[in-house]
C-alpha cells in the first residue's frame, strides 16, 4: 500500500476525449507531462499573502470616493406578519444618506424561481432577520446609522419557530435536497429488525449549524447604459448572472458577475443570495456604484444554514455482526418561503451491505430563515447518526468497530444494486487503523487514563457522491506558444485555479507557465457552481476536452497557430449525458479520533484526528491535503463547539455571530492528518478524480463522539459534545478515582 | 434622527507613508485604511473583534483594527499586510504561508500574517501566554513551541481550517527566520 509521501502515481490521464488516442503534440515541442499530480503552490497565493487579492467588497476602493455608496440592510424584528409602514424620514435626514429602499419604493423584480431573492417586493415578513429596508449612504458610517434610524411598523402575527421531531406539520416532500428520493424501502426492515440477533435503536440530534465563511457575503454593483456589472462573493458566476438577468428583466449578456477571489462559501454562496440583489437594486435606484457587505450577524438569517435534523436509527445484525436491517428516519424543517429538505437519511443507502432497509425524510415548514446547503448537506449530519449507531452496534455485538464495518463492506451500492466504479472503504479503514495505532484497543470505556483525563478513541466511515455536471471551456493557442483557457469556474479556496491550470498543461503537454487559466466571471464560458464536490470533475473535464481539441486543431494548422491565434470551445453536455449509468460512483474514507475528557470539568479535547481517503486520482497533493484537513477541522468544530438554536420566542437564532457560534480555533487543532490511497478509476472523468471538498467533514463528529464514549462510557447523541452533557455521567468517574 | 457627523483630523503613518486625514469620528482604523486609503488587504470578517481578519500592527503591536477608532490613533504607526515586507518582496512569513499552504480562501490571511508578526515579537520579548510555564524568567525569549504558536494565534479564526499549515509556517520563521522555500530543498 502506498501513501502520498511515496509520491503521486505518475500515469497519463485516461483518454476520454472523442476520437480516442493521444492527440498530436503541441507546436512540435517536447511533451511536459507531470503537471497533474504535482504539489503546485496556489497560483494566486502571492496575491493572497500580500493583500493584493481583491474580494467583492474590496472593489469599492476602485470607485472615486465622491461616487461611492454603501448599503446597509434593515432586518425584520418580527418572525411573521406584515409591514404596516416604513418611515425613511429620520434616516434620510442624516448627513450623507442617499436613499432608503423598501417594498414601497424598490424597483419590481421578476421571479427567478427563488423566493428568497424577491427582496423588498412585498410587505409580508416570513422570518425575523428578513431584509425589510435598505439604507444607502456615502460612507459606511452613515449607512449604518441610517439603517438604524429607519422606522418600520409591523403587524405581527402568531408564529411557529419551534421545531420538534413530532411536529404536526411534518410531511413527505416530493424529493429531498439534490433530488434524492424522499423514501427508499428494501425488503422488510421491521421483520428483519425483530428477528435480528443484535439490535440498536437510538435518536440522534444535530443542531442548526452555520456556514460562516470568513468573508461575509458581499457585492459591489454598478449600472451603466442598461448593463449591470457586479463583483459578488459567490461560488458560481454563471448562475448569479443568469438569475440577476431574470430578476431585472435583462438579457444575459447585459449582466457581468465577477467573483475572482471568494473568502470561503461552504455552500452558503452556492446560490445567489439576497445581498447581490440588494446591491444591484440600490445601484440602479441611486445611479451610483453600491457596495453591500452583510454584517456578520445577518448571515444566519440571509445566507442559509444547515437545519436541525432529528434522526431515528434502528440497526439489526446477525450473530456475526452483519447488518440485516437498517432504518434511518430523518425529520427536519424548512421555511415558509422555500422547501429545503436536508437529505440526511441517505448515508445508509450507500455505506453498508444490508438486505432490508428503510430511509425516510419528513419536513415541516416554520416561520424561520430558509435552510440551505452547508458542506456535505445530508451526508454530513446523516453520517453522524448512522456511524454513531454503528458504534453502538459494535458495543452490542462485542465487535471491534473497524471489524464491524469491514464485515459489512460491499462491492455494490445497497440502494441501487449497481457495482461501485471504485470503492476502497475497507482499505481506508485498515490503512487508517494501522497509521493511527488502532489495533489492540481495549474496547471497554474508561480503561485509559492520564491523571484526571479519560482517553478514548473512535472511528467512522466517510462517503460522498463523485459526480460531474456539464460545462463549457474555451482554449486558445497564441502564436508565441502560450495558451489561454477560459471557463466560469470559481476558486473559493479549493485551489481550483491551480488545478485547472495543471489539467490544461497536462492535456496540452505544455509547461505550467505557458498556460493561463481565466476563471471567476460570468462572461466566460458557462460552468456549474463550486458545489457538491463536482467542481474539479466538471470544469476539469471541459478544460481537458477543450485543450485536447485545441491540439487537434493545431495539428490541422501544421502544428502552429495562425497569426490571430487559434481558439476552440468544448461543451461536455453530451459526454456527461453519455456517462454509463451501470456504475455507482462515490468517494470513501475513514476517520479516527483520539479524545481526552477532563473528568472534573467535562472539557473535551480532540488530541488526534486521522483520515484516510480514497478519492480517485489526487491532482495536487498540496491543495488536496488542505481540503481534507480543512473538512476534518470543520467536522471537529461540529463535534465539539458548533451549535445554534432557534429561539421559539423571537424566531431567529440564539447564536448569530462568531462570539456566540464557536468555530474551531487554532488551539483546538492539535494534530490533524490526512492521507489518501492510490485509486485508479477510468469510469469517472478524464482526470480519474473524485471531488474532495466535502468528504473530510463526513463522519468526523461520529468518530469524536464514539471516542468520547470509549473514554467515558457516555454516549453523546446530541451534538456537540458540551461539558454539561458529560458532567452528570462523569460523576461516576470522579468517585472512582481517589484524589 | 441620526446623529450629526462629527469630524476630526488625525495623522496616521500607514506602511511608512504619512497621512493627514479628516475623519468621521465613528470611523474605525479598518474602515479608514480600506475605504479612505484603498488598502484593502486588511479584511472585515465580523466588525466585532471576534475573528481577527482585520488584524494590523499598531506601533508594532497586533490589534483588531475594527475595534480601534481612527481618531484615537492620532500619531500612530500602522502596518497592514501590504506593508509587512517593506520593499515589494515577501516577508518570511508570507513565503512560509505559501510553502505550507497556510490558507485556502485567503480572506483571513492578511490578519493571520500581521498577527503572526506580532506574536513573533511577543515571543522574542519574553511576553508570556496562557500556556507559558509559570517559571519562565521575565524578559527572556519564550520558545516558539507549537503549543505557544497555537495559543497565540487563536485570536485569528480560519473557517477553511488551515491551522496546521499556519502553525508550521509560523514555526518555520520562528525557528530559522526564513521560510522553508528560502532554504535548500524546501519543506513540503
Amino acid at each position: 500500500m502506498t501513501d502520498p509521501e511515496s509520491g503521486p502515481a505518475r500515469r497519463p490521464a485516461p483518454d476520454c476525449s472523442p476520437g480516442g488516442g493521444p492527440p498530436p503534440g503541441a507546436g512540435g515541442g517536447a511533451r511536459h507531462a507531470g503537471a497533474l499530480g504535482e504539489p503546485v503552490i496556489r497560483l494566486e497565493g502571492r496575491e493572497k499573502v500580500t493583500g493584493a487579492a481583491r474580494y467583492a467588497a474590496d472593489h469599492a476602493a476602485e470607485v472615486p470616493l465622491e461616487d461611492r455608496a454603501y448599503a446597509w440592510p434593515v432586518p425584520a424584528t418580527i418572525a411573521r406578519g406584515r409591514i404596516l409602514s416604513v418611515d425613511p424620514g429620520p434616516a434620510l435626514a442624516g448627513p450623507g444618506v442617499v436613499a432608503v429602499l423598501s417594498h414601497e419604493n424598490a424597483p419590481r423584480l421578476t421571479d427567478a424561481d427563488d423566493a428568497t431573492l424577491l427582496v423588498l417586493q412585498s410587505p409580508r415578513v416570513a422570518h425575523r432577520g428578513q431584509c425589510v429596508a435598505l439604507a444607502v449612504a456615502e460612507t459606511l458610517e452613515a449607512a449604518r446609522a441610517a439603517a438604524a434610524a429607519v422606522r418600520v411598523v409591523y403587524e405581527a402575527e402568531p408564529h411557529d419557530a419551534a421545531f420538534r421531531p413530532d411536529h404536526p406539520g411534518l410531511y413527505a416532500p416530493d424529493t429531498a435536497n439534490a433530488g434524492e428520493a424522499t423514501d427508499r424501502i428494501h425488503g422488510d426492515p421491521d421483520r428483519a429488525y425483530e428477528e435480528a440477533r443484535f439490535r440498536v435503536e437510538a435518536e440522534y440530534l444535530v443542531p442548526p449549524l452555520h456556514n460562516h465563511p470568513l468573508e461575509p457575503h458581499a457585492a459591489t454593483a454598478r449600472w451603466s447604459g442598461g448593463r449591470l456589472r457586479v463583483y459578488d462573493s459567490s461560488q458560481g458566476t454563471t448562475v448569479v448572472g443568469r438569475t440577476l438577468a431574470t430578476l431585472f428583466g435583462l438579457a444575459e449578456e447585459s449582466v457581468t458577475v465577477v467573483s475572482e477571489h471568494v473568502g470561503g462559501g461552504f455552500g452558503s454562496k452556492g446560490t445567489p443570495r439576497p445581498h447581490v440583489v440588494l446591491a444591484a437594486l440600490a445601484a440602479r435606484e441611486t445611479g451610483r456604484p453600491v457596495t453591500l457587505a452583510l454584517p456578520r450577524m445577518l448571515l444566519p438569517s440571509l445566507t442559509g444554514h444547515r437545519p436541525f435534523t432529528a434522526h431515528r436509527v434502528r440497526l439489526g445484525a446477525d450473530g456475526e455482526g452483519r447488518l440485516t436491517s437498517l432504518e434511518h428516519a430523518v425529520t427536519t424543517y424548512s421555511s415558509t418561503v422555500a422547501e429545503y429538505t436536508e437529505q440526511a437519511a441517505t448515508p445508509g443507502r450507500h455505506l453498508y451491505a444490508v438486505p432490508n432497509s428503510r430511509t425516510t425524510h419528513r419536513v415541516t415548514r416554520l416561520d424561520v430563515a430558509t435552510p440551505s446547503w452547508m458542506r456535505a448537506p445530508g451526508g454530513c449530519p446523516g453520517a453522524f447518526a448512522l456511524e454513531s449507531a454503528l458504534d453502538e452496534l459494535a458495543v452490542a455485538c462485542e465487535l471491534d468497530p473497524v471489524e464491524l464495518r469491514l464485515r459489512n463492506d460491499t462491492a455494490e451500492e445497497p440502494d441501487s444494486g449497481l457495482p461501485y466504479s471504485s470503492r476502497r472503504l475497507a482499505d481506508c479503514l485498515r490503512s487508517g487503523a494501522d497509521r493511527f495505532g488502532w489495533w489492540g484497543r481495549d474496547p471497554r470505556p474508561g480503561t485509559r487514563t492520564e491523571g484526571r483525563l479519560l482517553i478514548g478513541t473512535g472511528v467512522a466511515s466517510s462517503t460522498h457522491p463523485a459526480l460531474a455536471q456539464p460545462a463549457v471551456a474555451e482554449a486558445h493557442a497564441a502564436p508565441g506558444g502560450g495558451y489561454r483557457v477560459r471557463i466560469a469556474a470559481a476558486d473559493i479556496g479549493t485551489g481550483a485555479r491551480t488545478v485547472l491550470t495543471q489539467i490544461a498543461a497536462d492535456a496540452l503537454g505544455a509547461p505550467l507557465d505557458r498556460v493561463r487559466v481565466e476563471i471567476g466571471a460570468s462572461d466566460l464560458p458557462p460552468a456549474p457552481v463550486a458545489g457538491g464536490s463536482t467542481g474539479t470533475a466538471s470544469w476539469g473535464w471541459a478544460v481537458h476536452q477543450a485543450c485536447r481539441e485545441l491540439l487537434y486543431a493545431l495539428a490541422e494548422h501544421g502544428g502552429a497557430p495562425p497569426e490571430a491565434g487559434l481558439t476552440v470551445r468544448a461543451d461536455t453536455t453530451e459526454e456527461i449525458a453519455a456517462v454509463s449509468d451501470a456504475w455507482a460512483r462515490r468517494a470513501f474514507g475513514a476517520q479516527f479520533a483520539e479524545v481526552a475528557v477532563d473528568m472534573d470539568t467535562g472539557a473535551t479535547r480532540v488530541r488526534r484526528l486521522l483520515g484516510v481517503f480514497a478519492t480517485g486520482r489526487i491532482l495536487n497533493p498540496r491543495t488536496a491535503r488542505s481540503q481534507f484537513v480543512g473538512g476534518m477541522i470543520m467536522g471537529l468544530g461540529m463535534g465539539l463547539t458548533e451549535h445554534s438554536a432557534l429561539d421559539p420566542e423571537f424566531g431567529d437564532f440564539t447564536e448569530q455571530d462568531l462570539a456566540a457560534y464557536h468555530v474551531a480555533g487554532c488551539a483546538d487543532v492539535v494534530d490533524v492528518q490526512a492521507y489518501w490511497l492510490p485509486e485508479e478509476d477510468s469510469r469517472l472523468n478524464p482526470m480519474g478524480a473524485k471531488g474532495i471538498g466535502e468528504i473530510g467533514i463526513v463522519g468526523t463528529a461520529a468518530a469524536i463522539t464514539s471516542a468520547v464514549y470509549h473514554a467515558t462510557g457516555i454516549r453523546v447523541r446530541e451534538l456537540p459534545v458540551l461539558p454539561e452533557r458529560l458532567l452528570p455521567g462523569l460523576a461516576e468517574w470522579q468517585r472512582a478515582v481517589v484524589v | 434622527m441620526t446623529a450629526p457627523v462629527h469630524t476630526a483630523t488625525a495623522a496616521l503613518r500607514v506602511n511608512g507613508a504619512p497621512h493627514e486625514l479628516r475623519l468621521d469620528t465613528r470611523a474605525t482604523v479598518l474602515d479608514t485604511v480600506r475605504e479612505q486609503l484603498g488598502l484593502t488587504g486588511a479584511k472585515k470578517g465580523c466588525d466585532h473583534g471576534q475573528c481577527g481578519a482585520c488584524t494590523v500592527l499598531v506601533d508594532g503591536v497586533r490589534m483588531n483594527s475594527c475595534l480601534l477608532l481612527a481618531v484615537a490613533c492620532d500619531g500612530a504607526e500602522i502596518t497592514t499586510v501590504e506593508g509587512l515586507a517593506g520593499d515589494g518582496g515577501l516577508h518570511p512569513l508570507q513565503s512560509a504561508f505559501l510553502e505550507r499552504d497556510a490558507f485556502q480562501c485567503g480572506y483571513c490571511t492578511p490578519g493571520q500574517l500581521c498577527s503572526a508578526a506580532g506574536a513573533l515579537r511577543e515571543l522574542a520579548a519574553g511576553r508570556p501566554s496562557a500556556v507559558t510555564g509559570e517559571g519562565h524568567p521575565p524578559g527572556l525569549p519564550v520558545v516558539a513551541s507549537d503549543e505557544e504558536i497555537r495559543e497565540r494565534m487563536s485570536g485569528n479564526l480560519c473557517r477553511c481550517g488551515a491551522y496546521p499549515g499556519i502553525v508550521r509556517a509560523v514555526a518555520d520563521v520562528a525557528h530559522t527566520g526564513t521560510a522553508p522555500g528560502d532554504r535548500e530543498g524546501g519543506a513540503w
